[in-house]
């Protein structure tokens, strides 16, 4: 194990390496390519038995990846914002297509109001297309999930591609201290890729042929039940990555005083952070706040967080991106799956194209929670830091 | 078989066995089934397919039935280039070998995978690339193209009382993949199979980025009879509507020079796509042949019949076949 003082996209290069990715086909854009550099230094320096491939979009990077993993190869892209949304259209073959493919997505904001910096608006929609996807709240956390989500996208029982998805600059662009574990002990951790099927004269079979009425539901229905398998392998994975590391996450999520709170915030990310010292600060004058850090959008761990959050008077759900019209993407997973609960929920939006999340921001929000708890509000929606009048 | 003088094969070379089999959806006279039934004759077992949305993705395989005897995959249209490139990775990275052909159409080639298209040539990427082109997107039911040619009703360059059909000549092509300095590249045509069978089998062997560029005729999409296909192929070469050549490493050459040009009204007259051609129109297409002619054949065949043609002679030239017009 050796200790780095890195960047998460630097961690995330680094556990490409470890992951032993053989195909690695990139586009750059920022604020994602630190990533695709550092593994280009590692195969150009000897270090990294891999190939890079430049693609001339992410479009086709997306094609590339997909075609080699269809081979029978560890594939891995990173991507963002814009780039993201021009590989919509190959994101939904690998999925369906039962491939492995892991992406990082930096998150960054997409659309007008243009700009390089954090939103989860990029990554939000896809959650539709059958890719896991995790957010992660540090460096460490970022390398780590690059390692698991191999083992976890490569398992029999899924066989789903995974996105992981790290908040632009609040980490990609910022430096931190991060192990770096021993390739032999990730080797034990993180077997050879077994595809199920593999594109070869060996074996000829056809792959995504036009699939009539009568066969395609069946295959919605196969992806749909392999991203709900994926919730048990997601929680072994993470057990057995903390026995063999000494780091575990959670699984799906991870709580933070919530056994005993009266109400909590849930959040993604690096926003996770900043609430933990506000829950710290509130403990500390005796009041009954909790955390719940969703790692997983998908697969969404629905029966576990009804289960989790049963006890408590408010929920507040902090959205870094808006659902135009239908307050933010979290809030409606979450309101869905609390649809019969008496809890109240509210949703708090706040971060938009990169506007920083303050400390006095997130204690506004828990206060509104905190009243919420208390009947003080029929409100459901808040944006925080807004500059200029709340209508 | 790497002992073979490829350029002395001929139609009686071509082996038997099929690897795109018969039961195929597609329509009596297609000629993109007749150029891929041959070309996956030449190819062999030891090759895996990737079809990009066109006619052949929907009438060469539908689950649970495909008519391609060798590993098949389909995702998208534009990314031929691409998930080409990824397959081969593959196969690099596992020690494997295997020809990796790209069964692209004039669509999925000239206009929205002329990107990818461009990426893997660039890269030069050891992908066999064919372009079917049937001059316009037939799959979606006849929509001009970048491929169809000056004149020609599609559904989307309807004979209009205004405006009769496509005002642009054909996009080329060749020229634009043969500035990436790729080492093999050819037009075929399926009414000359000598030189189709050459090429596919000389394509097949060379390494690196290989282009064929195959002219196959469309029965509904060109309102011509399916008796006609090989007739309306063999026209094409005939009145210069298409030029059978090929470049290797940068070297451009002729594989076949007419004796004598054919009028460009012969090969339209068989084709309800150039019914409503006004004669300007017809007048323009002759002209812009003639030219075309001229800059491929210059001397070595009889001249045009055209006047345009010595009027316009002393044109720029740099002596290589596949700078056309």
């Amino acid at each position: 194990m050796v200790m780095k003082v890195i960047s998460a996209n630097q961690a995330v290069a680094w556990g490409v390496r470890l992951s032993k990715v053989e195909v690695i086909p990139a586009f750059p854009i920022t604020p994602q390519t630190t990533i695709v550099e550092l593994i280009s230094e590692f195969i150009s320096d000897g270090e990294f038995d891999a190939e890079f491939i430049p693609g001339e979009s992410e479009h086709s990077v997306m094609s590339i990846a997909v075609g080699a993993s269809a081979g029978g190869v560890r594939t891995f892209t990173a991507s963002a914002s814009q780039g993201l949304a021009l590989m919509h259209e190959m994101l939904y073959a690998a999925p369906q297509n039962r491939l492995p493919v892991v992406l990082v997505n930096v998150n960054r904001s997409l659309g007008a109001g243009a700009g390089i910096w954090l939103e989860h608006n990029d990554s939000m929609p896809e959650r539709e297309s059958g890719w896991m996807q995790v957010y992660v709240e540090d460096n460490q956390e970022a390398l780590d999930m690059v390692i698991q989500a191999y083992r976890i996208a490569e398992d029999h029982r899924v066989m789903l591609p995974m996105m992981v998805c790290l908040d632009g600059f609040v980490l990609s662009h910022t430096v931190e201290r991060v192990d770096i574990p021993d390739q032999d002990m990730v080797d034990r951790f993180l077997p050879k890729f077994k595809p199920l099927n593999v594109l070869s004269t060996d074996e000829p079979k056809m792959w995504n042929p036009i699939v009539p009425p009568d066969y395609a539901m069946e295959m919605r229905y196969q992806l749909d039940w392999a991203m709900d398998s994926s919730r048990q392998v997601i929680r072994e994975v993470d057990l057995a990555f903390e026995e063999k590391f000494g780091r575990g996450y959670g699984g799906l999520f991870e709580s933070y005083r919530l056994e005993d709170a009266e109400f909590a915030l849930i959040c993604l990310g690096t926003a996770t952070t900043t609430a933990r010292a506000v829950v710290d600060e509130l403990r500390a004058q005796g009041k009954k706040a909790g955390l719940i850090k969703l790692r997983f959008m998908r697969p969404f761990p629905e029966n576990e967080l009804v289960e989790a959050v049963s006890h408590l008077k408010a929920l507040g759900v902090f959205d870094r991106s808006i659902s135009v019209n239908r307050f933010g993407p979290v809030f409606t997973e979450v309101r869905s799956a609390l649809h019969d609960s008496k809890i109240s929920l509210t949703d708090h939006i706040g971060g938009l194209g990169g506007r920083d999340l303050t400390i006095e921001e997130m204690r506004d929000i828990f206060s509104f929670i905190e009243d919420s708890a208390a009947g003080g509000t029929e409100r459901k929606v808040f944006w925080h830091g807004l500059r200029g009048v709340q209508l | 078989m790497t002992s073979i003088d490829v350029s002395k094969l001929t139609i009686k070379d071509v082996p038997n066995k099929d690897y795109f089999l018969w039961g195929h959806g597609a329509c009596p006279g297609c000629g993109v089934a007749i150029a891929v039934k041959n070309i996956m004759k030449i190819l062999g077992p030891e090759t895996i397919a990737y079809v990009p949305a066109s006619c052949l993705v929907v009438f060469g395989a539908q689950y649970p039935t495909s008519s391609f005897d060798v590993p098949y995959f389909f995702t998208a249209f534009e990314n031929t280039g691409a998930v080409a490139t990824g397959i081969r990775a593959a196969l690099r990275r596992k020690g494997k070998k295997a020809v990796v052909v790209g069964l692209a159409g004039d669509g999925g080639t000239f206009d929205i995978g002329l990107q990818a298209l461009s990426g893997a040539a660039d890269r030069n990427e050891d992908i066999l690339y064919v372009c079917l082109d049937n001059e316009a997107y037939m799959n979606t039911g006849i929509q001009m193209s970048g491929a169809t040619p000056f004149g020609a009703w599609t559904t989307t360059s309807p004979a209009g009382k205004v405006i009769k059909g496509k005002r642009r000549f054909k996009k080329d092509i060749d020229h634009i993949v043969a500035a990436h300095e790729v080492p093999y590249l050819a037009t075929l045509s399926i009414s000359h199979w000598n030189d189709f069978l050459r090429k596919v089998e000389k394509a097949k062997r060379i390494e690196g980025f290989r282009f064929l560029h195959v002219f196959t005729p469309c029965v509904p999409g060109w309102r011509s009879e399916a008796a006609k296909t090989m007739e309306i192929a063999r026209l094409a070469v005939e009145t210069g509507m298409w030029t059978l050549l090929e470049a290797e490493q940068g070297e451009s050459t002729l594989t076949y020079k007419p004796k004598r040009m054919e009028s460009v009204t012969e090969y339209l007259k068989l084709q309800g796509r150039f019914a409503h051609m006004t004669p300007e129109d017809i007048n323009t297409l002759q002209k812009w042949l003639c030219m075309k002619w001229w800059v491929h054949y210059k001397d070595q065949v009889e001249a045009p019949p055209c006047e345009i043609y010595r009027a316009e002679k002393p044109m720029a030239h740099d002596g290589d076949p596949l700078h056309g017009v």
